[in-house]
């Protein structure tokens, strides 16, 4: 498959691919190697490619992909319950399904531009949020959130005569157990794939003519463009990331709530994209990688850590020093999150991807490097 | 053989009568400029032909097929393109990628869902595109960012992406407006090379010698109709006009 791509972006590719499979042993100085976090990272970085295609191509900010995050992992739960709990049918419901709902929220949203564009994807999702929160109850089972239970019919597997687990059985790739370790590798497998999926679609005329909707979409209209089916396509395809995420959510841990669906998470994946750099192919990764980092290795700090970590300095400095930085871990973290976006937004707004950029300029000053990920429109 | 037909064409707002009941013919292949003194209501003409407003009344025709309530992407597909007033350009995207998308929405039409082919390779669209850029000067500028152009290089750069659609209709709102005497002559030199006589083009332009250097046939618009019409010379010493629009003075 690598042959379609241009020189620089074959060499990306496969240091991104790298990157990725050796996460367990790069990311464990860091105290991030476990499976439970790995797979975390692949998911969400799934999750922000997508959501790039979108917002990073088009510019069209949607406030509600979180829906189709909510709307996967609950149909990969019921595929589980229902069906089998190999992960295959799962995802191509899950995805099959989200595409479908993509579709009707990006026709009615896609009729306005801009702020009102926003706005509409957000009251879908507050609706959605809504829906899976109390009155779908029988679908969803509410705030408890769907899981799964020893009775379920699993009808696929009982027909195939998959031999009955004692307590509730695990999620498998055609008999191929997805726990741990090798379900963080079927994520990174997928992750590499989607980011494949988004250089194709980023180098393509269709990715240009995405970007042109971002530049002037009057312009394109009067250059006999229907603006408003590469957008909704557009919005399609990052439904259909989002809906993929959402199942592998729930295919490394079998369970769906409406929290999923909850703004906040629509948000998220706003704040990884513009963090990583808006339009750029690697950009999102990071911010996601970054966002959940920051997420559960922060948050799990408490003062006996911060004591370790400070114990060299003399009680009089140590004390105040503690109190301060404790604010910003454990419950706190999301302020080291704020600091941090503050600091980017102000000094780099085109996010890590400038920053990294600029840095690279500055320390090998070649003419030759034009900045292998310097897609347009990133500032 | 007339390429546009006008008939009848009226739009108000509020009180204003800002087209008339314009009627107007283009003959195919010719240059034809529509002159008149500012609030004519040449420009609203424009927007009615390419459906960037919809008449109140009347018809416009080009080519056999009715362009009033078709939405501005299929009215381009038709074959008539406009260059306006000030450049509308793809600002943030290199000036390479400017002319190429209007050459793959000549050859793919409205929508085409090419997610998966690569931009740069496909060679018959990047030939157009580059003969375009050196048809106006700018091949040499194609990797820069287009907002970086000078105001002169932005109008010709809109102008190649105009003709990269191969248009049979290019409407031009006044295509040197704000340019130096040297850009308006290569501009005016690039106007009559290109088409070649199978592009009909008007034209509507307050510098007169634009006009007459260009035009085999000259409307003159005052108060949203049209009040005089003919061969540039005819309308050189036509009284009305020189009364309407030139104020009495003699060119």
């Amino acid at each position: 498959m690598m042959n379609t791509l241009e020189k620089q972006d074959r060499w990306m590719l496969l240091g991104f691919a790298l990157v990725v499979l050796a996460g367990p042993l790069l990311l464990k100085p860091f105290g991030a190697g476990y499976p439970d976090l790995l797979q975390k990272f692949c998911i969400f970085g799934i999750f922000a490619i997508g959501y790039n295609i979108l917002f990073g191509l088009t510019g069209y900010l949607s406030f509600g992909h979180a829906v189709f995050l909510g709307l996967g992992s609950y149909t990969a739960v019921w595929s589980f319950k229902l069906l089998s709990m190999n992960v295959v049918p799962a995802i191509i419901l899950g995805v099959a399904l989200t595409a479908v709902f993509a579709f009707l929220i990006g026709y009615v949203s896609l009729r306005r531009s801009g702020i009102y564009f926003s706005i509409l994807t957000l009251a879908f999702a507050q609706m959605a949020y809504n829906l899976a929160y109390s009155v779908l109850t029988p679908l969803t089972n509410g705030e408890t959130g769907l899981q799964l239970a020893k009775d379920d019919s699993r009808s696929w597997d009982r027909f195939f005569g998959v031999p009955l687990a004692d307590g509730l059985p695990s999620t498998n790739f055609f008999g191929f157990s997805l726990v741990g370790y090798s379900g963080f590798y079927f994520c990174a497998v997928l992750l590499i794939l989607s980011f494949y999926v988004s250089i194709r679609i980023t180098r393509s005329p269709f990715g240009l003519m995405l970007k042109a909707v971002k530049s002037n979409q009057n312009r394109l209209k009067y250059t006999g463009i229907n603006t408003r089916s590469y957008a909704l396509t557009a919005f399609v395809i990052s439904g259909c990331y989002a809906g993929l995420a959402g199942t592998l959510l729930a295919v490394t841990d079998p369970i769906a709530g409406p929290e999923r669906m909850h703004w906040s998470a629509s948000g998220e994946v706003v704040l990884m994209t513009i963090l990583g750099g808006v339009g750029t192919l690697l950009g999102p990764v990071m911010g996601a990688g970054v966002i959940k980092y920051l997420e559960n290795i922060l948050s799990s700090f408490n003062e006996q850590i911060l004591q370790s970590v400070f114990g060299f300095l003399p009680d009089a400095i140590e004390h105040p020093v503690i109190k301060v930085v404790g604010l910003f871990v454990g419950e706190g973290w999301e302020l080291t999150l704020g600091v941090l976006f503050l600091v980017l937004i102000i000094f780099v707004p085109g996010g890590l991807m400038q920053g990294i950029n600029s840095l690279q300029r500055r320390l090998f000053p070649a003419p030759a490097h034009a900045g292998a990920d310097a897609t347009p429109g990133a500032h | 053989m007339a390429a546009l037909e006008v008939s009848g064409l009226k739009k108000s707002f509020g009180g204003l009568k800002a087209l008339n009941d314009v009627n107007l013919t283009v003959q195919f292949g010719t240059v034809h400029a529509i002159i008149g003194p500012n609030g004519a209501g040449k420009s609203t003409l424009l927007n009615a032909f390419v459906g960037r407003l919809i008449p109140d009344a009347g018809s416009v025709v080009f080519d056999g097929i009715s362009l009033v309530g078709l939405p501005p992407h299929q009215i381009n597909q038709a074959g008539v393109v406009r260059v306006f007033q000030t450049p509308e350009i793809f600002g943030e995207l290199t000036l390479l990628d400017n002319v190429l998308i209007p050459a793959f929405s000549h050859r793919d039409g409205e929508f085409e869902l090419n997610g998966w082919s690569r931009a740069a390779q496909q060679a018959s669209v990047h030939e157009a595109a580059k003969h375009m850029l050196e048809d106006v000067g700018l091949y040499g500028k194609r990797n820069m960012v287009a907002n970086s152009l000078s105001r002169g290089d932005k109008r010709r750069l809109e102008l190649a992406m105009c003709l990269a659609q191969e248009p049979k209709l290019l409407l031009l709102d006044e295509p040197t407006a704000g340019m130096s005497r040297a850009d308006t002559n290569s501009t005016i030199d690039l106007l009559q090379r290109l088409g070649d006589g199978k592009v009909t083009k008007i034209i509507i332009e307050h510098d007169m010698h634009v006009v007459f250097s260009l035009a085999e046939k000259i409307s003159v618009m005052a108060q949203g109709a049209i009040i005089a019409e003919g061969a540039p010379e005819a309308i050189k010493t036509d009284p009305r006009v020189q009364e309407a629009y030139l104020g009495g003075a003699h060119l």
